[in-house]
């Protein structure tokens, strides 16, 4: 562990890293919207996952139905079973055709099975013609983005690699640079006995193979050279013809926000070479556990991926670290899937941590993938495989305990009063000072708000709410729990509090402790469903999303199908505070204070609110309706940091995201921020007070109290 | 249709001019053979697969212009030529793209072994998009299908976009109107 976190704390220290990243990642956001300018994305999207969706399903019958017709086309298919008959394959056919030259384009399959190193050791000589590919292959490096595989390296690094090679010292002049390329590659390219190429996908109806690419590297390699290897993962397969057209439709532009690379080659059989012989086409479709991930009930999601790579283009984390850090080969969120699948669970352990879980990609995946749920899936696993941490153990053995879990906060609210001042914990004792490093901790608020509830007086009202009020706003921010009384009782509803209520779940999920999960998932459900309430609110979308979905969820993982019509019932009971206050706002039970301008504000989309709960616009519109003006911010839907337990593990990464947040959002110039999670609020609430600025942080219910009727 | 094609080709780079007849194609590619000062040395080739906009061309008279224009399209003179240049056989207006049934050998060496690449287009060959090409070409009858929109391009070194990598790195596409059924 100490030698990743060593990877990572390098990774953020590295400039060049941060700076390319950072800058691709923003105009990257903006440059895919405009390439999907005038197309229905969604149903894109869904026509794409249906296609992958249908090809996992059927994986042996079209790699079949493929073989059948590419070997009628002329071309010979390998069934590679493992990275080792793939490898063997290939050098065998070099050393019985006298192969001595080979050049390649770009293919995560060989890189996977480390294909270059096989092939060298046999005497080969292997030149990778792809600009960013022959570049990391110069340097000894692996890829660290699936569609750009150099994005961390600066010019001048490139030249001093290119200087190297053609003995002569080359500037860092980019078009230069790029020329020295083409003319060293060129002659490669004449002199190649044989050529390599990847598959983007592999059409079963016609036995072709198509080639996305920009360079035009592909069309040279599969041209001439007179023997062609295409290595292709069965995940390729797609079953016809027209089913390429919406694939070719999505990839450029999610890969580049291209509307089409320069280079689209399908090929059906072998073609003639320029002497006039025919070219020899070999394709080895490798599985290496993809029919097993296939068969799997979870994981065959992921073979609805396409490789565009832009899971990583808007991860938050990612562009922070890159790939040599978040991935193995295959890098970045879909790429710690595939490295848990392709090489060994094991080795994704310290890379699965590193997502935040912000759900970012999954809103974006053009195969309509959840990565963050499959890596909480990996997490599981590990967990039940390997067990947790001890100290983890430790951790989650008190947050199931109820009444000792909620006795050592109320103990922390006596002891942190030493260290909290007006309403902060600025600095922490010894190990837990990294979590106050940059940000300051709301302290442990003198009674929680299980205990103010009882002093509330309430008038005796028509309508029953149960409120569940989450550990932050129990333990940190009664007063939030205060003013939602007030607005609730306003509306015509009586709150009630069952005491029964716990954590939620999310951190133990989060850290794949599933049973621990299911336990509070119980006891929350039988202390919310006690009593017949209309409705049970809360204002943390983490905990709403949790009562909603993830309860049924973790029930479901572990086959407890007997608690699922219970969960099922409290999951339509819940609501997030601003969807139901918008609700009573629109059936006329709440309205607001006439004629009144509050002012400028900007808004904070939290993770789980707008990704898994989908409500943007309530609380934007209940902010308008009270007088607020909002002016938005950069990136105002991307994770500000916290994450739950994240920001205690990964405190290194937590910091720099929260630090981009507060940026975006000081430029606005807007003097308040809303926002409807009270852990998004403890984050940004906590940076802004470190930095001395005066920037209010404010839950969305804490703004409408005050102006409505 | 022509329009949007152009707008599109234009956005990736792609040089885009549209002539009535196949005689005001054929002097503005005998322009541009000038322009580029072919010749018959190595690097100043220029490369003509056959096609059916030759039909009726006059070549003798055309490499008695130009003795740098070779109809022998090899590896050896397209590796050394200066323009490529091709008939392809549909457009593509939602994203500017050109297409061909490229099996035969040399008209991959022609155009993208060439620094220029000219391809030539009848106008009415334009199809809306890539569903639209896919139902039109039949594999069975294409080996090697390419689709081609601008030059050859990278951004692979610090996310710098970059014309001209191992492919052409200019993209002349001469559309003509009546080329007819000629494809």
């Amino acid at each position: 562990m100490s030698t990743f976190k060593d990877s990572v704390d390098k990774a953020l220290n590295n400039p060049n890293l941060g700076g390319a990243l950072g800058r691709f990642s923003e105009a990257y956001a903006v440059a895919r919207l405009k390439a999907y300018e005038g197309i229905d994305i969604e149903a894109l999207r869904n026509r794409v996952a249906a296609i992958k969706g249908y090809a996992a399903e059927h994986m042996e019958e079209l790699a079949e139905q493929f073989t059948k017709m590419a070997t009628a086309r002329g071309a010979k298919v390998f069934r590679a079973r493992s990275p080792q008959e793939a490898k063997e394959y290939i050098a065998n056919l070099c050393r019985e055709k006298g192969v001595k030259k080979i050049v390649k384009s770009k293919s995560m399959a060989s890189e996977e099975i480390h294909l270059n190193e096989h092939l060298q050791k046999q005497g080969l000589t292997v030149n990778e013609t792809d600009l960013g590919e022959w570049i990391i292959q110069l340097a000894g490096q692996k890829p660290s983005h699936m569609v750009m595989p150099a994005i961390h390296m600066t010019r001048d690094e490139v030249a001093d690699l290119f200087s190297k090679e053609v003995d002569e010292r080359l500037s860092n002049d980019i078009p230069k640079l790029v020329k020295v390329a083409r003319k060293e590659l060129r002659s490669k390219f004449l002199e190649a006995d044989m050529g390599i190429s990847g598959g983007n996908m592999a059409i079963a109806e016609t036995g072709t193979i198509a080639l996305v690419t920009n360079e035009g590297n592909a069309r040279l390699t599969t041209s001439l050279p007179k023997i062609h290897v295409a290595l292709v993962g069965l995940e390729k397969l797609v079953p016809t013809w027209a089913d390429a057209a919406p694939i070719l439709v999505a990839l450029p532009k999610s890969a580049t926000s291209q509307l089409l690379t320069s280079y689209v080659s399908l090929i059906t059989g072998p073609t003639p070479n320029d002497d006039g012989s025919m070219k020899e086409m070999h394709i080895v479709l490798m599985d290496n556990r993809r029919s097993e991930m296939a068969a799997d009930p979870v994981f065959k999601q992921a073979l609805q991926c396409i490789r565009c790579a832009s899971c990583l283009n808007v991860c938050p984390v990612y562009r922070l670290v890159g790939g040599h850090v978040f991935g193995h080969i295959y890098t970045g969120g879909i790429g710690t899937i595939l490295t848990a699948w392709f090489d060994e669970l094991k080795k994704s352990e310290d890379i699965q941590g590193l997502c935040i879980q912000c759900g970012k990609c999954k809103e974006i995946c053009p195969g309509k993938i959840d990565i963050p749920g499959l890596i909480l899936e990996i997490r599981r696993r590990l967990v039940q495989e390997q067990g947790q941490s001890v100290t983890q153990k430790a951790i989650f053995s008190v947050v199931n305990n109820r009444h000792l879990f909620h006795g050592m906060l109320r103990a922390a609210s006596k002891a942190g009063k030493f260290m909290a001042k007006d309403g902060f914990i600025r600095h922490l004792p010894m190990f837990l000072s990294e979590l106050s490093e940059f940000r300051s901790l709301p302290a442990i608020a003198d009674k929680p708000f299980r205990d103010v509830f009882d002093t509330i007086k309430q008038p005796v009202l028509p309508g029953k709410v149960a409120f569940y009020a989450g550990c932050l706003i129990d333990f940190a921010y009664p007063e939030m729990g205060e003013k939602l009384v007030k607005i609730l009782n306003k509306a015509g509803y009586n709150v009630t509090f069952p005491k029964g209520q716990t954590c939620c779940g999310a951190p133990a999920r989060y850290n794949g402790a599933y049973e621990v999960a299911a336990g509070n998932a119980t006891d929350n459900i039988n202390a919310l469903l006690e009593k017949d309430v209309d409705y049970v609110i809360s204002a943390c979308p983490t905990c709403t999303g949790a009562l909603k979905h993830e309860f049924i969820d973790v029930y479901e993982n572990l086959g407890q199908r007997d608690k699922l019509p219970k969960a099922r019932r409290l999951a339509t009971k819940t609501m997030d505070f601003s969807t139901f206050v918008k609700q009573l706002v629109d059936e006329g039970k709440l309205s607001f204070k006439e004629g009144v301008d509050l002012g400028k504000i900007t808004y904070h989309d939290s993770c789980h609110l707008k990704r898994t709960l989908h409500a943007e616009k309530e609380p934007r519109q209940l902010l308008t309706q009270a007088g607020y003006e909002i002016n938005e911010m950069f990136e105002c839907d991307t994770c500000c940091g916290m994450g739950g337990s994240y920001s205690i593990k990964f405190p290194e990464i937590s910091k720099p995201i929260l630090t981009r947040k507060l940026t975006n959002i000081k430029a606005t110039d807007c003097k308040t921020v809303a926002m409807d999670c009270p852990g998004c609020v403890m984050q940004i609430r906590g940076g802004f007070d470190k930095e001395g600025s005066k920037i209010q942080v404010k839950h969305t219910l804490e703004l409408l109290a005050d102006a409505l009727k | 249709m022509f329009d949007l094609f152009k707008a599109k080709a234009e956005a990736v780079s792609a040089e885009v001019h549209r002539f009535a007849t196949k005689k005001e194609g054929l002097d503005f590619i005998r322009q541009l053979m000038t322009t580029e000062g072919i010749a018959d040395e190595p690097q100043s080739y220029a490369v003509w697969t056959e096609c059916p906009f030759l039909e009726g061309v006059d070549r003798d008279e055309l490499v008695k212009e130009f003795p740098g224009l070779k109809f022998n399209v090899t590896r050896t003179f397209a590796e050394q030529s200066k323009i490529g240049i091709t008939q392809m056989h549909w457009g593509l207006a939602n994203t500017g793209s050109v297409c061909q049934n490229s099996t035969p050998a040399e008209e991959r060496l022609a155009s993208s072994l060439s620094w220029i690449h000219v391809a030539i287009l009848g106008t009415d060959q334009i199809l809306p998009d890539m569903p639209t090409l896919l139902e039109k070409v039949d594999p069975k009858d294409c080996a090697y299908l390419a689709i081609i929109s601008g030059p050859s391009r990278t951004a692979d070194i610090e996310r710098v976009l970059t014309i001209g990598v191992h492919g052409p790195q200019r993209l002349v596409v001469v559309c003509i109107d009546d080329l007819g059924g000629t494809n």
